[in-house]
């Protein structure tokens, strides 16, 4: 391939790319996210591939790994273009099946598809899942079409056109003013106004500035970044491109958390294949803007996503921050003018640039524009990444899109905005989804993470995880996050083992606004949100496990206890033989029981004992029965035969 | 191990001093651990201060000071494999190894470490094994994961 000279060249190259597709390919795209690659999708491409060298089909079928679709629940995911037949849960022995049945019949592999619930009927393509069908797939939509590791799969669906437009039928004040007026906001978490971020730069004397993104994905329970940057790293390059244009950057740093290996790989080969084209480096499609793009990864440091923070690891140190006194677009990397931007954010830069402000801000809510990738866990039948227009409301997104709670259980809180965000109730459920409401609600948008909660959820076991995470990532810098936090674990951890006093509540909230008053960044600032969140909805929560010593969701386990129902108990020896710490008595023809002291409550009786039998039960330390006395314990087998 | 290969590790990111982390992971992922003789060298190659070696190299958790087990066991706690039960996998881990979080066995068979977060959160809780993920993992089921992992 020969290098892009000029935006002409660029088109001629879609259209031979476009040409070459519409020949009535039939293509097979299979999920090579990291969600599906543990499930298997590795094996099933290498099983497409195998096939259809043995039935003669590789000249008129295309496979490929492709960007995750989102569907992680029902993976590995296959979709089949150009008729768009999506078959899930794909095992490598379902491969023969699919290539002779659909690509040689035209017929459709009933038992692969997705079935609605309720009636039971088959789903065959994308769009007819509930799942996929109430999302808006601006941003994730491609991934499914483009091989990862393919930059023409990418120029071909107008991949770099924005770039190409910006370059040379915009000035650089233009790309800012459009950005501004489209009304993007920061999806890293803060929402920053991300036009104004760029003027400021832009307008900042400086011999160098640079663009980063920030795919440092701390947040537990969050994997869109994940997503973008593994199934669509070009469109997150492009969108950086045009930034280093409109601001003046000639340096540009993509800093991935190591946890994210594929991630890595996919952003290193979109840089080289870039480069190789024309789109990076010097005199960028014959423009004269030069920029070079280096990846960072991170060593794991759940700080180092911080934006200061992140700056000095780019540099080489440990990776603390500082104080802004003066925001790091004027002063930042190496002390000069540095854009930060999330992975998501960066991804929309191309489609406002494409199709104008106008029809960005055209969805959203008044002060949210555009959409929000969510990635939708926890307690939910659906989990998996979705894409939604700002301003839906909590109860579509988790319903409608997440097909609700599984096992019948009952819905409790949602968490979104990861350590910094919130635990939300029920009764919130018809808040529209947008910075400013969830942050007026207690929470905040955060990068994107929704943890659905249901009735076995401890709502202290949960403000505990979020305090502790944090005390253990806090840098140390600041008194009040280090100290702070660690004195809400301390108080958090005597709680949690019943151990509660009752001025707990009280301590912890006026640490809560010393964090919140005195930190030296957003770590500290909102750390004590999970902790204030879950206090005003979930208050009696705190008070059972304080006053009652008794933890309602049964969770808490100084504070629990398991129990085998002498009546239930059948004897059959796998709980007495399972439990890893032998804390079981009995024997073949004598009921099982536990003993409470040597018990560890690791919960492993309960998960092996036969559903038929149901005799392990969970239930409040304070409610264990006593164990029948040993005479008692005999069960007669042939009695129960006749 | 040799000081030229680690002068290679060093030179493939330009022996620029803000190349410092990337140096360290390079050599971590190299010998599963960092130790003090291959700071005393990076630190006097890319003429950083031996202290601030030792503090990047104490700060982020990617980076071991004492020799790693030749099995990597990293168990999730992110929120969604923790509402899934994840602390009770480590439980399970401790009862079957003796090892807990940060701990390496004296034949240096197994690492076990808790990870924030590995993105897999629709099959949680999970566990990642020498880079391997395995989802829906319960403490019934780990015990074999790990032996099978185990078995040399």
């Amino acid at each position: 391939m020969s290098r892009l000279n000029n935006p002409q060249d660029l088109e001629r190259l879609r259209q031979q790319l476009q040409a070459r597709r519409m020949a009535g390919r039939t293509v097979i795209s299979v999920c090579a996210g990291t969600g599906c690659l543990a499930l298997g999708a590795q094996e099933v491409i290498a099983a497409f591939r195998e096939e259809l060298q043995k039935r003669n089909l590789t000249a008129s079928v295309d496979h490929k790994g492709t960007g995750c679709p989102g569907f992680c629940e029902r993976g590995p995911v296959v979709v089949i273009y150009p008729q768009k037949i999506c078959y899930l849960q794909v095992k490598p022995a379902d491969v023969p099946e699919i290539v002779e049945r659909t690509l040689e019949q035209n017929q459709l592999v009933e038992r692969l598809l997705y079935r609605l619930p309720g009636d039971g009927r088959q789903a065959p393509r994308e769009e007819d899942i509930p799942f996929y069908a109430h999302q808006q797939r601006w941003l994730l939509g491609n991934n499914m079409l483009i091989d990862s590791k393919n930059i023409e799969d990418y120029i071909a669906l107008g991949g770099y056109s924005a770039l190409a437009r910006a370059l040379f039928e915009m000035k650089p004040e233009q790309v800012i003013e459009e950005v501004k007026k489209s009304g993007l906001r920061g999806r890293g978490g803060a929402g920053f106004p991300t036009g104004l971020k760029w003027e400021g730069s832009a307008r900042a004397p400086a011999d160098k500035k640079y663009v980063i993104v920030n795919a440092d994905e701390g947040d537990p329970g969050a994997f869109m970044d994940r997503a973008l940057l593994e199934g669509n790293p070009h469109a997150v390059l492009e969108g950086l491109i045009i930034g280093a244009y409109a601001v003046g950057a000639c340096e540009g740093y993509v800093y991935v958390r190591q946890e994210y290996p594929l991630a890595v790989e996919n952003i290193v080969l979109a840089i080289e294949q870039a480069r190789s084209y024309g789109l990076l480096g010097e005199n960028i499609l014959g423009s004269g803007l030069c920029l070079e793009v280096f990846v960072h990864r991170g060593a794991g440091a759940f700080v180092s996503g911080e934006s200061t923070a992140l700056m000095t690891a780019i540099e080489g140190r440990v990776g603390e921050p500082r104080p802004k006194y003066v925001r790091s677009n004027i002063k930042g990397l190496w002390n000069r003018p540095s854009v930060l931007n999330n992975v998501e954010t960066w991804a929309n830069i191309p489609l406002i640039i494409n199709r104008g402000a106008d029809w960005f801000a055209s969805v959203g809510t008044a002060g949210s524009k555009g959409t929000k990738i969510f990635s939708l866990v926890g307690k939910i039948n659906n989990t998996g990444l979705v894409e939604v227009p700002m301003g839906i409301s909590l109860r579509k997104i988790i319903y409608d899109i997440g097909g609700g709670i599984p096992g019948g259980k009952r819905f409790k809180a949602v968490q979104t905005g990861g350590p910094s965000g919130g635990c939300l109730p029920e009764s919130l459920l018809d808040l529209p989804v947008g910075f400013d409401e969830l942050t007026e609600a207690g929470s905040m948008m955060g990068s994107g993470g929704m943890i659905v909660m249901d009735e076995d959820t401890c709502m202290v076991d949960v403000a505990r995880y979020f305090v502790e995470f944090l005390a253990d990532e806090s840098c140390g810098k600041c008194v009040p996050c280090r100290e702070g936090l660690r004195q809400m674990a301390a108080i958090f951890s005597r709680i949690v083992n019943g151990q509660g006093r009752e001025e707990d509540l009280q301590t912890l909230q006026n640490l809560a606004e010393v964090l919140k008053s005195a930190s030296l960044c957003a770590l500290g600032t909102s750390a004590a949100n999970p902790f204030m969140s879950t206090l005003r909805y979930f208050r009696e929560e705190y008070e059972a496990h304080i006053k009652e010593k008794r933890c309602p969701a049964l969770v808490c386990k100084s504070l629990t206890a398991y129990w085998i129902d002498p009546a239930r108990c059948q004897a059959c020896m796998i709980c007495l033989k399972k439990c890893p710490v032998g804390a079981i008595a009995g024997g073949r023809d004598t009921i099982h029981v536990i003993d409470q002291a040597k018990c560890n409550r690791c919960g492993t009786c309960l998960e092996v004992c036969p559903k038929r039998f149901g005799a392990v039960n969970k239930l409040a330390a304070r409610d264990v029965p006593s164990a029948p006395p040993p005479e008692e314990r005999t069960i007669d087998r042939k009695r129960k035969e006749t | 191990m040799e000081p030229e290969k680690i002068d290679d590790i060093i030179d493939r990111f330009g022996g620029r001093t803000g190349s410092l982390i990337q140096v360290l992971l390079a050599l971590q992922r190299e010998l599963n651990w960092l130790p003090p003789s291959v700071l005393e060298r990076v630190s006097e190659r890319l003429k950083v201060p031996l202290a601030r070696v030792r503090q990047v190299a104490t700060f982020y958790k990617a980076f071991s000071l004492a020799p790693r087990g030749r099995h990597q066991v990293h168990v999730c706690l992110g929120t969604a494999c923790h509402v899934r039960g994840a602390p009770r996998l480590v439980q399970t881990i401790h009862d079957h190894t003796g090892l807990g979080p940060g701990q390496t066995d004296p034949q240096l068979k197994f690492t076990i470490e808790t990870v924030n977060c590995l993105g897999c959160c629709a099959l949680g809780p999970v566990v990642e094994i020498d880079g391997r993920t395995y989802g829906h993992v319960t403490s019934e089921k780990l015990p074999e994961l790990l032996e099978s992992c185990g078995r040399e």
